[in-house]
């Protein structure tokens, strides 16, 4: 049997993408499977995905769960735990094409639910916090279940192989959306099972790594307190419930995010001139101080109607940006922005702990 | 010689230039990691967008980058020369022991790290426009200069310039005024003496890029030094 996330920890290089456009045009998926080839060599095949925005129009107002079973059986058991708390709008194999550089294939599903009313009312809970949830019910309670995927009209794809052939694999140049992200993984703690694919996502948040964070442990236990169970161990998983904790639980703003996961050496806001940032800077970083990520990452979180890329605070990591026209475009090497768009101008790299936001313009409906 | 060598991978793009009898023409590079790694007799010109670790272990031949380049160029190179002329990536030069690069815009983080002399040899790094974090990061010998043309007013070297540097030098076209320095080494102002060295150390670059000397000598330069050739001696065990 193939040993999965969360049964064996291995003492990652890694590759990431992004694509976003202002205007809110739809960018086939086929553009971002072509921003991995020039990076082909930062993955071993151990892991590929993509997430896109926009790409379920004609389902925006339900979650889109996409989850992965290992037997009909556990699907069956699945579908019945969902039926309990929400309405299935729509239920469908994920299409696939048969590709030899993909084995192993788990079950692959989604559902467009929507809680039912009368559950939320009973338990007092909102929707979001609902769905997390049940996320979390499925993925530590129900053996062979995984939900990899849980926004609205947003959808992750992942697997284990190359990013080109997953992206083939997902035939992901049937889908269009405003904004796409993208990983080759080269895993380095873990062994390499689906579930462990990049991006990991919650709700509509998904976050694509290259890194390897040394603080994964004492980020992992903080985020337990507020019933966030890591269960993977791949440091990945982590940041994206501190992104949801950080953003939609306590309401920070993306910079405020920011500056707590890879806040400023003490020494650096000494120097900032102005003592209002200095106090927000230094009042972030004492109340979530459990939630530093230290180690080496560049990241790029995915969310409706934007993008936040961000590197560790050495910047132990290389990240890119460059634009077109309205697209802004993010990755790892330049060489995957010239792949996405040969023309790309002001490209230019961010500094350390400096976020980069981009968002789709205001008024563009999704 | 000119070749396209889009959609190629790294080994088939080096077996074009070991091919090559001259001097020759790349174009359509895409990211192709270890361009002319080890080379010593070749004279190559890039286009496109070269990939990580180009002129690695160079040994002697010359490449020119016309266009950006990506991380770790010049990666322990040993000697010739990589003239980039568009922006480098972090940690360029990355314990280069000879030979020099040459950037016309601007630097990634960790530019020269690791640097050092050896023997007859003495690597030379030179950014035209601003360097990023950690310039001279552990260096240990061989010279670092960065001009700050055209950066307008942004500082010309990030935070934490120097930090565990050991060796070599740093001549900076600024009063460095808004610049922190570690404990370990001395920023100065350039005397007279410093300038001449400065001057004969940017023939090369000047020529190369088209730009005239007395430009880049209006300003002021900062020199920063080591203190002591080691510093940390006494840090763990008397050595």
């Amino acid at each position: 049997m193939n040993v999965k996330e969360g049964q064996v920890r291995i003492p990652s290089g890694c590759a990431i993408a992004a694509v976003l456009s202002r205007d809110g045009a739809r960018i086939s998926g086929e553009r971002i499977v072509r921003a991995m080839g020039p990076m082909h060599d930062r993955s071993n095949g151990l892991g590929g995905g993509f997430a896109g925005y926009g790409i379920y129009p004609a389902y925006k107002d339900f979650y889109a769960l996409h989850l992965f079973f290992d037997c009909r059986d556990t699907r069956k058991a699945c579908e019945a735990l969902l039926k309990e708390g929400f309405e299935i709008w729509h239920a469908e194999r994920i299409p696939t094409r048969k590709l030899p550089a993909i084995t192993d294939e788990p079950i692959i599903w989604r559902y467009f639910v929507s809680p039912m009313p009368s559950v939320l009312s009973d338990l007092q809970l909102d929707e979001a916090e609902y769905v997390v949830r049940t996320v979390m019910k499925i993925n530590t309670g129900l053996k062979g279940a995984y939900v990899f995927s849980s926004g609205k009209n947003m959808g992750a794809f992942k697997a284990v192989g190359f990013p080109e052939d997953v992206g083939a694999y997902y035939r992901l140049e049937e889908y269009a959306g405003y904004s796409w992200t993208a990983h080759g993984r080269y895993p380095t703690n873990t062994p390499g099972w689906w579930g462990g694919a990049h991006p990991f996502t919650l709700l509509d948040w998904s976050v694509v790594h290259n890194g390897e964070i040394s603080s994964y442990d004492a980020n992992r236990r903080y985020l337990e307190m507020f019933g966030y169970q890591c269960h993977l161990q791949t440091d990945t998983e982590v940041i994206t419930y501190a992104m949801d904790y950080l953003l939609r639980r306590q309401g920070l703003t993306l910079t405020e995010a920011a500056s707590v996961v890879a806040a400023p050496f003490w020494s650096t806001i000494a120097q900032k001139a102005d003592p209002a940032e200095r106090a927000a800077y230094t009042y972030l970083r004492t109340v979530f101080s459990s939630l530093l990520i230290t180690g080496p990452f560049s990241i790029v979180l995915g969310f409706t109607g934007g993008l936040m890329a961000l590197n560790d605070r050495l910047k132990l990591r290389s990240m890119v940006v460059g634009e077109k026209g309205e697209c802004v475009y993010i990755a790892s090497e330049e060489a995957a922005i010239r792949a996405m768009e040969p023309e790309a101008e002001h490209i230019w790299s961010p500094m350390g702990g400096e976020p980069v936001i981009v968002r789709v313009k205001e008024g563009v409906a999704l | 010689m000119v070749k396209n060598v889009s959609g190629m991978d790294f080994r088939a793009v080096n077996d074009v230039i070991r091919a090559a009898s001259g001097a020759c023409e790349l174009t359509g590079c895409c990211g192709q990691r270890f361009i002319a790694a080890g080379m010593s007799d070749r004279e190559i010109i890039l286009r496109g967008t070269p990939g990580n670790a180009l002129g690695a272990y160079l040994n002697g031949a010359s490449l020119t980058v016309l266009g950006n380049a990506q991380d770790a160029v010049g990666d322990t190179m040993n000697a010739g020369r990589i003239v980039v002329h568009g922006n480098i990536g972090d940690a360029a030069g990355y314990a280069m022991r000879g030979g020099e690069i040459l950037v016309r815009g601007n630097a990634g983080y960790r530019a020269g790290i690791h640097m050092k002399a050896y023997r007859d040899k003495a690597p030379l790094l030179v950014i035209g426009g601003a360097a990023g974090s950690f310039l001279g990061e552990y260096q240990s010998g061989g010279v670092i200069v960065v001009l700050g043309l055209d950066v307008g007013e942004k500082r010309i070297v990030g935070n934490f310039p120097c930090t565990g540097m050991h060796g070599g030098k740093l001549y900076l076209r600024s009063d460095c005024a808004d610049v922190r320095f570690p404990p370990q080494v001395t920023a100065r102002p350039a005397g007279d003496g410093d300038l001449a060295e400065i001057e004969k150390i940017l023939l090369d670059y000047c020529a190369a890029f088209g730009y005239g000397m007395d430009r880049i000598m209006r300003s002021p330069f900062t020199v920063v030094t080591p203190d002591t050739a080691n510093p940390y001696q006494q840090m763990y065990v008397a050595n």
